[in-house]
């Protein structure tokens, strides 16, 4: 088992995704029938179908009831570009199995950064002192689950060179310094991470999942009048190195451009609550921090959230229909199956205006007896599940953007935005403003920045008013962190009418 | 791993980075332990321990840079790894700027010993760490009939590092930690508002194991009743800890990398009055059980003892080895180690009563700062303060402006050092700040 690992780290990606090249069903030391893919992945990481149903047997023999591993082999690289030069890469190795026991809703768990048996066994064991009552464990049958394909790529990371890489994050600063003499700096960017994740639990579920995504971007910086400002773009996706064409460098190069020559035309609006636009696309993020966090259902079982006992009822207009999705093709918020080994769904969140759905983990599904919804997520194999969103967005609604706008007679409109927080039991949730305009008598006017909007999210949600038929998807790159964990995310909204939001600004 | 095997491992990856075409290399050595115990509901909610390890190897190939980490440490793999990012960094444009420090700025040993680690992490009773949990519920636990949640938390780590380089360096840290928290929830009106308060120390015997829970409760029963009011120039406070926040954006625009980026708004101020003359700012490495105190940074400059701020004149900034060849600056250290103020002679308490009006922040919520142009906004957590009392929580409200003029207005600064960080920062009390409001 112990063979030479010098090219492991390079060629073994290449061979779990050519899975072809190996005979199917491979027979293993259980006499049990597993696919040529599965048995790619148990190879990986030098496991048999044998070791994993010994490590689940360890983890429940303190009288646990549920038992899953989370093998994870990530590598992930990057590019960086300052001061005209694609001058520095990082790249980082990180490989384990999580080990997780469930005795009812309290956890046990447990790492182990070495797959041996002996280390699997240690860590099982320690995982499994949450519970304190032995008992036989009798195991269920294995049954390998096959997961969605959410993210077909063509061209996988672990083919590409640095050298095909560099060229486009070149491309991108000079296509930055070309497009206006302001220009003084710019930081570039280029990441790309693969995911190979095999999965088991004591219910014999047997899964797994390749998990490409990339992220590219550039930092642009403006003098003029001794004024300094900046602003970024970027994109991220599940998508491969195919992804990367000359044309999303000019898009991005132009629109770190333009989101920079805005600020310095901007000043602070008035300070107080006024009726706020939110434009179509990363304005999501008033779903995320407003309504996501809070529905969240480890908070709701434990009673902490503001939407605690609104579940099925009315909480927003009738037009409003917002979902928490894993399922969108390439997109950085997509996953196959989620951490906890189950298929992932389109979740509608409100349906109708109504609370039609909490964001469920595996525990929070079964104290609430739904079917999971496929948001049990984690950092990495070093962290326990809890529940996460994907992509969040609001379905488009009847109106129009210029309706919308028309309606306001003193507010501001924003489109622009770096990050957000709530806190989950008062309901109140902010949002950090990198640009937009102050809207005066239904027109938009002075340009504004860097201002932060406060509201609560109860309110907020029964506050949208107007939503128009403009709906967009943002492709940056949004990771949200939750008890120490980041996941990537996405969000996207169409744009709509907060009736009222706190603005910060100045009191003159 | 033992301490020596961390050595010899890193002396090995150094000695092969440099045989396989790399002219200079750093490498670094990590493990690290940890664990933690959740209770909720009289039962323990979540059980975690970790041990985790991993190798960081920086690379100059021929004028060209790069970094690598991996948590696999089998010597036949680290040889492919290392030769690929050899391979690798050779794709990159050069950079002249990139070096390892000179050798005559590294720290060359017989410091003192300066407290960062407890040598008893692995003696400490599992079951004591489970009972101090408990019994941080149990302050809370009951104690009101308004409470939804209370979840307490006991966590513990212990890290050590070699550092080697192929100049001279060889270097050790070991770091230690313990904390306890309490967080709960209540049920107001309409929202059930949380607070949270915790204790930490680098040695499991300093770590103050009473009065957490019930300080969490007290700090959640006081944000009942919360009310947004209306928008206002006040005096604010800021409470010890959460002084750090507004400090951070200060000490980011002195980073070398923000100052050479042009993503600072106190570049070529060395010398200038940046800041009310009540700040006085001192970079202290060698405090003897102090959370941030080292003898040498991250790429093995001996530490030294800065004035950052003295009077409000900016003093320094924090170059690395990098930023100092691009800026033609000396390097100082990339980073802060402990942050030491000039206090003043009012606690909290005492600057509150000597407001007419003004608000109190206990937190914050979200914002963000410009680094550029020092333009901030930021959501917070607090209390209308009126003839020097509290008179009410509030709810939905920003803070906006920018950092020069807020730390140009700095009324006074307490005297009660928050000791849980490596930035110990007093309560400071703000003339006059712009607060959003309805």
């Amino acid at each position: 088992m112990n063979f030479n690992r010098r090219n492991f780290i390079k060629t073994s990606g290449a061979a779990v995704a050519g899975s072809m090249i190996l005979p199917p069903f491979m027979q293993s030391c259980q006499n049990v029938q597993i696919s040529a893919t599965v048995k790619s992945y148990l190879d990986h990481f030098e496991v048999t179908t044998g070791m994993l149903q010994k490590v689940i047997a360890a983890a429940m023999e303190k009288g646990g009831n549920y038992t899953d591993l989370f093998f994870e082999h990530r590598t992930t690289n990057n590019l960086g570009l300052e001061d005209g030069k694609v001058n520095r890469a990082f790249s980082n190795i990180d490989f384990g199995v999580g080990i997780r026991v469930l005795k009812g809703d309290q956890t046990g768990f447990a790492y182990s950064e070495e797959i041996t048996l002996e280390a699997m066994l240690n860590a099982a064991k320690m995982a499994a002192s949450i519970a304190n009552n032995p008992k036989e464990f009798d195991p269920d049958g294995m049954l390998e689950k096959t997961p969605a394909d959410y993210y077909k790529i063509s061209q996988k990371w672990d083919d590409v060179s640095v050298k095909d890489k560099v060229p486009f994050v070149q491309k991108v600063n000079d296509k930055v310094f070309g497009l206006d003499s302001k220009v003084t700096k710019v930081n570039a960017f280029m990441g790309d991470e693969t995911s190979y994740v095999l999965f088991y639990n004591s219910e014999g579920r047997l899964t797994y999942d390749y998990r490409p995504m990339m992220r590219f971007g550039v930092v642009c910086v403006m003098e003029k009048d001794g004024q300094i400002e900046n602003a970024y773009s970027a994109r991220s996706f599940r998508k491969g190195f195919e992804i990367l064409t000359d044309g999303l460098v000019d898009e991005i190069a132009q629109e770190a451009v333009d989101k920079t020559n805005i600020l310095f035309e901007a000043g602070k609006p008035k300070a107080g609550e006024m009726p706020v636009v939110l434009g179509a696309g990363g304005s999501g993020i008033l779903l995320h921090e407003a309504i996501g966090h809070t529905f969240e259902a480890d908070f709701n079982r434990k009673g902490t959230s503001i939407f605690s006992d609104k579940l099925n009822k009315k909480v927003a207009e009738n037009f409003i229909n917002i979902i928490d999705d894993g399922t969108l093709p390439n997109d950085r918020g997509a996953i196959n199956i989620d951490d906890e080994g189950n298929d992932v769904k389109k979740t509608y969140l409100v349906k109708d205006g109504i609370l039609n759905s909490y964001i469920h983990d595996k525990i929070s599904a079964e104290f609430y007896n739904v079917e999971p919804t496929g948001n049990g997520r984690r950092e990495s194999f070093r962290y326990v599940p809890i529940p996460r969103m994907r992509s969040t967005y609001m379905e488009p609604g009847p109106h129009s953007k210029d309706e919308i706008i028309a309606e306001v007679d003193y507010g501001v409109y924003v489109d622009n935005f770096s990050n957000g927080q709530v806190q989950i039991g008062a309901g109140d949730f902010t949002f950090f403003v990198k640009s937009g305009y102050i809207i005066e008598k239904g027109k938009l006017t002075q340009p504004i920045k860097d201002i932060n909007i406060i509201g609560n999210g109860p309110e907020a949600l029964a506050d949208i008013s107007m939503a128009a038929d403009d709906f967009k998807m943002d492709s940056g790159t949004w990771t949200c962190g939750k008890d120490g964990q980041s996941v990537p995310v996405t969000l996207g909204l169409p744009t709509v009418l907060v009736k009222k939001l706190t603005v910060g600004g100045t009191n003159v | 791993m033992t301490k020596e095997e961390k050595y010899s491992l890193a002396r090995w990856a150094m000695e092969h980075a440099i045989k396989n075409g790399a002219q200079q290399a750093s490498v670094i050595i990590s493990d690290s332990r940890s664990s933690s115990i959740e209770v909720r509901e009289q039962k323990i909610d979540k059980l975690e321990q970790s041990n985790q390890h991993g190798l960081t190897i920086r690379l100059f190939v021929d004028k060209k840079y790069s970094s690598h980490s991996t948590n696999r440490l089998n010597k036949p793999e680290l040889e492919g790894f290392i030769e690929e990012a050899i391979a690798a960094t050779k794709y990159l444009s050069e950079d002249e700027f990139r070096t390892l420090p000179a050798p005559e700025l590294y720290y060359e040993g017989g410091g003192p010993d300066l407290q960062t680690v407890d040598n008893d992490y692995d003696n400490v009773d599992p079951q004591a760490k489970i009972d101090a949990a408990f019994a941080t519920e149990n302050e809370a636990f009951g104690k009101d009939e308004r409470i939804i949640s209370v979840t307490a938390s006991y966590n513990d780590g212990i890290n050590e590092r070699v550092m080697v380089t192929s100049n001279g360096f060889e270097g050790d840290t070991s770091n230690s930690y313990f904390q306890l928290v309490a967080s709960v929830s209540v049920k107001g009106e309409d929202a059930r508002p949380e607070s949270y308060w915790y204790e930490t120390a680098i040695f499991y015997d300093k770590l103050k194991k009473d009065g957490i829970g019930k300080t969490a409760l007290k700090r959640v029963l006081n944000k009942l009743g919360q009310e947004k009011i209306e928008s206002a120039t006040l005096p604010m406070i800021v409470e010890n800890r959460s002084a750090g926040n507004l400090l951070n954006p200060l000490i980011n625009a002195l980073n070398g990398s923000s100052i050479q980026q042009k993503q600072s708004f106190l570049i070529d101020k060395i010398g200038e009055k940046v800041a009310s003359e009540k700040l006085t700012i001192t970079d202290d490495p060698f405090i003897v059980g102090g959370r941030g105190s080292h003898l040498f940074d991250g790429e093995g400059l001996a530490a030294k003892k800065r004035s950052v701020f003295d009077k409000g004149i900016l003093k320094t900034y924090f170059i690395d080895t990098y930023y100092g060849k691009k800026l033609e600056m000396e390097p100082t250290s990339g980073g802060t180690s402990n942050l030491v103020f000039e206090t003043g002679n009012k606690d909290i308490e005492g600057l509150i009563a000597s407001l007419d009006k003004g608000i109190l922040v206990t937190g914050f919520n979200g914002g963000n700062c410009n680094g550029s142009t020092g333009d901030f906004s930021y959501g917070i957590d607090g209390f209308l303060i009126e003839n020097g009392e509290i008179v009410k929580p509030v709810s939905e409200m920003n803070i906006t402006g920018n950092m020069k003029d807020l730390w140009m207005n700095i009324a006074e600064v307490g005297n009660d050092v928050n000791k849980n960080s490596s930035w110990l920062t007093p309560s400071i009390m703000f003339s006059k700040v712009d607060f959003s409001g309805i």
